[in-house]
């Protein structure tokens, strides 16, 4: 064989065992995804372990989520004032904020802190509790993993992401009406007024539908990642960065199909 | 009589490391086991396989005459409802207290579940002022008692206890074997130890095997570990560097 071709040939062998690996994830990922989704709907249920990671995930997300998204919807309609200036179309800031942060920063930008706050945490819980032992633990003490750790946190992200999402919107329009009434001296009825008229029902209920696939990624990857950690510390703080990482990804990609599914016909 | 539990030729491999290579093993209902070994020769995969928690590649485990390998949902949740397991480190649940740790496999109203783990609590020696507390505010010692605790709790048939003295000192050590004896025989339980410690295993032994290389090199009473006439079981009952066992110290 010529150099060029053995080049090749290791540069075949190491794309395949890239694509290889990368396949087996996506299937070790699914396999345990379908196992969850296979327990939580059978008793028994432990209501006490989903009311607390509701309170984990929600309650305790709400001040970072929603300075964010503060920030985030003033910034947005100052950017749009500055844009929209160029043609004439200063007054568009209210229509394109709400659009823009009820359609894509709200969840997005709401799902990606949350990913950070609580994939991680999970994560690490469930990493320590397995390498410590505590996950054998549960099985010797007549409890199943899945239903006691891993479904309560997935149902808790599912349902609390929603409504994290709904007060996100709101700061977020809220962030961008202070500051066009404040600075760029818009009159705050006209504001709210056209706020109102272009927010659609289709906005909202996409937003929701992001919000819940959000928080269905961000528990899968925390609870994935945690659950099969292994090699200590070192193991833990791998499988939390992870966690993040691919809960980041993963929210990205959903939102760029539900984005395409319902706005883009 | 048929045994408690009986292994027969069962193997297991991870990747290309054998650990376990075709174990022999039976324990008879109520016999307190103990499984002497060096670190890494496959005692805690082996329990691990009894227990449902590893499938071993081949062979059978029965328990009871019944055969466990491959057992799946409710079949393997009742299986392993049979057992109690001290886990080395404790493996007790760090974000709940102490009598919620106890009585975490029991049923029924939480006052009935505290009374329970208060009794249990007992059992090994702790008085109902710990049951509030954290396992992170009890010492090394007091969080092997609450382990213990937790594992006979729901009266299970079998009991495991993974290197039940590791990280414990002398006399605490000393203070967990005997109550370890004391549960064994008046629970009636049958027993399987995993340990190197010698003191555990002449005082909570009814019978020793020695686990070398995958295999189960020697079985007998436990009076019989001192005259065994077995290289393997001398070197280690004496702590010898020199002998048929060598120290893996590089790794190939």
């Amino acid at each position: 064989m010529t150099a060029f071709a053995t080049t090749l040939f290791h540069a075949l062998i190491a794309l395949g065992s890239v694509v290889i690996g990368l396949f087996a994830s996506v299937g070790r990922l699914t396999r345990f995804a379908l196992v969850v989704l296979g327990r939580i709907v059978r008793p028994p249920w432990y209501p006490a372990q989903l009311v607390e990671q509701m309170l984990k995930i929600g309650w305790f997300s709400l001040p970072v989520v929603g300075l964010t998204a503060v920030f985030t919807g003033s910034a947005l309609a100052q950017q749009i004032y500055i844009g929209g200036s160029r043609f004439n179309a200063a007054s568009t800031v209210p229509a394109v904020t709400v659009i823009g942060i009820v359609r894509e920063l709200g969840p997005v930008l709401g799902g990606l802190m949350v990913a950070g706050r609580v994939a991680s945490a999970m994560a690490a819980e469930l990493g320590t509790m397995r390498v410590t032992e505590q996950i054998d633990a549960l099985t010797t003490l007549r409890t199943d993993p899945f239903q006691y750790l891993v479904g309560p946190r997935i149902v808790a992200a599912v349902l609390v992401m929603p409504l994290l999402v709904l007060v996100s919107n709101a700061l977020g329009v809220m962030g961008g009406f202070l500051l066009a009434t404040g600075r760029l001296h818009f009159n705050a009825a006209a504001y709210l007024n056209t706020t109102a008229q272009y927010l659609k029902w289709d906005d909202i209920s996409s937003s929701m539908v992001k919000a819940a696939v959000f928080g269905f990624f961000i528990a899968l990857m925390g609870c994935y990642h945690g659950y099969h950690s292994s090699g200590g510390a070192a193991g833990v703080g791998r499988a939390t960065t992870n966690a993040v990482v691919s809960a980041f990804i993963l929210i990205l990609m959903a939102n760029l199909v539900i984005t395409v599914i319902v706005f883009g016909s | 009589m048929t045994p408690k539990i009986r292994l027969r030729d069962v193997h297991k491999r991870f990747g290309a490391k054998v650990v376990l290579d075709g174990v022999d093993l039976d324990i008879a209902t109520g016999e307190s086991m103990v499984i002497i070994g060096g670190s890494g020769t496959g005692k805690s995969v082996m329990i691990k396989c009894i227990l449902g928690l590893l499938r071993p590649d081949s062979g059978s485990i029965q328990v009871d005459g019944a055969e466990v390998v491959g057992l799946k949902g409710r079949a393997l949740a009742a299986h392993q409802a049979r057992f109690g397991m001290l886990f080395q480190g404790g493996a007790l649940f760090d974000s709940l207290s102490v009598w919620r740790n106890v009585s975490f496999a029991l049923d029924g109203s939480a006052a009935d579940r505290r009374a329970a783990a208060v009794d249990t609590l007992a059992r090994v020696g702790l008085g109902a002022d710990v049951a509030d507390l954290r396992p992170s505010e009890l010492s090394g010692g007091m969080q092997k008692r609450v382990a213990l605790a937790r594992a006979i709790a729901s009266k299970p048939e079998i009991l495991f206890f993974d290197e039940p003295t590791t990280g414990l000192d002398p006399i605490m050590a000393d203070v967990i074997n005997d109550l370890i004896r004391t549960l064994v025989t008046d629970l009636k339980i049958t027993a399987l130890t995993i340990t190197h410690d010698m003191a555990s295993v002449r005082k909570i032994a009814d019978s020793v095997a020695m686990l070398y290389q995958g295999r189960i090199v020697w079985h007998g009473p436990r009076d019989g570990i001192d005259s065994a006439g077995n290289p393997f079981v001398d070197q280690f009952v004496h702590g010898r560097a020199e002998g048929p066992i060598k120290m893996q110290l590089k790794r190939l």
